[in-house]
């Protein structure tokens, strides 16, 4: 197991932390965005239920959009876009 | 097809506990009581799960990611549970017990937050990340919880050498045994130290008893200045360093103007309500953990006992109990205490003698799992979060692998050392005391956040490390 955050365009971003439990989802995904430029998004994906409350409170606290918040199978993935 | 298999698991395990429960009342009414403790665990289990409520995330996330959503849930939880418990009190149908008060209280709850960051989950919210799935959790339950606090309150030799003479000498004239006081640090540091700090509980000081006559002196002593208002205090300071800024900015981009008092207390609100699942469930916990204690005192009235040692005395399993003829039993929502037990009774069968410890001697028998009320609860739990997980298609089954390993070894041991100096955890020492009226679970409070907040250093300064690397390549 290891966590991905990798660049895959011009200002766009994925973060795996599949895998990863309480608080490491949270904290890769507040680490990535601060990493980020305005405007840059990010796809987050990750497979701990706990941690979608936190990381989408977090965006909305700081400032940032979340573009896309959806459910596959037991995967989350949240698209942010740093605000 | 996975929704489908999800739900059939869901009736599956609720199935089984029916059938359990069936069971016990079918071999012997008595076991009501454990059956009660079963039912209260699976509920607890479902709420922590549905509004993901774990104290490790109240300060973590805080301090970690700026977010209030959880520490907002459990200061509300404790608001409601604390006026639940002022009623119960008022009306003599309470089974709550101050606990002994003093500085070990802030060191065990700083050792138990450094433990609950770094396992992902406080003692209750290990439990139902279990429920979930989470193995890293179960690790941190099994070896930190079980294994290391059995463990723990056993150990002597060398560590007895780390205790004040004064503390040794006092737990001697306690007129204990002395097989039971000659070898063990824990034994010492309870009968020489604990016992001898004062056990406070506001409605029973002579301040505010003579103050307050009759069972105001609950609802304000113990309610309102032990829980209320220092809850309601640190939601306006949550507020005022985390929500209040983003707040007004988008208010004042919303409605123009400068912001007045009104404002302020829609900030606040909108604080509160920012995760209507916690939120909501902060208040049912409260109430569920406060209907817990007047159903447990009902089965106490019901079966005429104080304890279930009682009940298993009369049932003839004397070796369960402890010299006192108790079992640990505490008449309400707790946890640590009887994972310690599960952990000392295994050890015991693989031959580790652990009848020579005041712990497990005369506080709290080693009863066979099977007959342990409390352990039933944290089954309970533990399913409970699983039926809802499986409900709402979240249960996976998640392995440790890596650091995740470190982290959950290294997490319940902290957690598993840190709830037995303040003889509680998260649940115990701090949200039940808290609310309770007894200024020991503040104190508990404290430390947890202290520690969590170092781990939180410890786990930026690790996440920054690993992100560098992998931006290494771009």
């Amino acid at each position: 197991m290891a966590m991905k955050f990798e660049k895959t365009g011009e200002g766009t971003y994925l973060l795996d932390v599949t895998g990863y439990v309480c608080p490491h989802p949270q904290l890769y995904a507040k680490k990535s965005l601060e990493k980020m430029a305005e405007g840059d998004t990010v796809e987050v994906i990750f497979d701990n239920p706990s941690s979608g409350e936190t990381i989408t409170q977090l965006c909305e606290q700081a400032g940032h959009e979340v573009l896309e918040n959806k459910k596959e199978g037991t995967k989350y993935i949240i698209k942010i876009k740093k605000g | 097809m996975e929704e489908k298999k999800n739900q059939i698991w869901a009736f599956v395990i609720t199935g089984l506990l029916i059938l359990v429960s069936l069971i016990y009342y079918k071999v012997n009414t008595y076991y009501l009581y454990t059956v009660v403790y079963i039912w209260f665990g699976f509920a607890y289990g479902m709420m922590l799960q549905y509004g993901r409520f774990c104290f490790a995330s109240a300060s973590r996330d805080l301090f970690a990611a700026g977010v209030p959503r959880m520490a907002v849930g459990v200061l509300i939880a404790l608001m409601f549970f604390s006026i639940i418990q002022a009623s119960l009190n008022a009306t003599n149908m309470s089974t709550f017990h101050p606990a002994p008060f003093g500085i070990h209280m802030l060191i065990s709850g700083v050792i138990f937050g450094l433990g609950m960051v770094l396992a992902g989950g406080c003692a209750s919210g290990s439990l139902y990340k279990v429920g979930e799935g989470n193995m890293t959790n179960l690790v941190a339950v099994v070896v930190g919880l079980c294994i290391g606090q059995a463990v723990f309150v056993d150990v002597g030799g060398f560590f007895d050498k780390f205790i004040p003479a004064s503390w040794e000498q006092s737990a001697l004239a306690k007129g204990l045994p002395a097989y039971i006081i000659k070898d063990g640090w824990f034994d010492k540091y309870l009968a020489g130290y604990v016992w001898n700090q004062p056990s406070i509980q506001l409605s029973q000081t002579t301040l505010i008893s003579n103050a307050l006559p009759g069972a105001s002196k609950f609802f304000i002593g113990d309610a309102l200045i032990n829980a209320i208002l220092p809850s309601s205090m640190l939601l306006i300071v949550i507020y005022y360093f985390y929500n209040r800024k983003v707040f007004l900015k988008k208010r004042a981009k919303q409605q123009g103007g400068k912001a007045g008092f009104g404002d302020e207390i829609s900030g606040v609100w909108n604080m509160i309500t920012a995760s209507k699942r916690t939120t909501i469930m902060g208040v049912l916990i409260g109430i569920t953990a406060g209907l817990h204690i007047l159903v447990m005192k009902g089965m106490q009235l019901k079966f005429e006992v104080k304890n279930f040692g009682e009940i298993l005395k009369r049932m003839g399993y004397e070796k369960d109990v402890s010299l006192l003829g108790e079992v640990f039993d505490p008449g309400y929502w707790y946890i640590t205490s009887q994972e310690g037990q599960l952990g000392g009774w295994l050890l015991e069968k693989l031959g580790w003698n652990m009848q020579d410890n005041i712990f497990f001697a005369i506080n709290n028998g080693l009863p066979n799992p099977l007959r342990n009320p409390a352990l039933w609860m944290s089954i309970g739990i533990i399913f409970g979060a699983m039926v809802m997980a499986r409900l709402n298609n979240e249960f996976k089954l998640k392995w440790p692998k890596g650091e995740l390993w470190v982290w959950g070894l290294a997490g319940g041991i902290l957690m598993g050392f840190g709830s037995r100096p303040s003889l509680g955890c998260n649940i115990g020492a701090f949200f039940i005391r808290a609310a309770g009226g007894d200024p020991s679970g503040w104190l508990y409070a404290i430390g947890m956040a202290t520690g969590a907040f170092f781990a939180v250093k410890f786990f930026n300064w690790w996440t920054e490390r690993k992100m560098a690397k992998e931006m290494e390549a771009f």
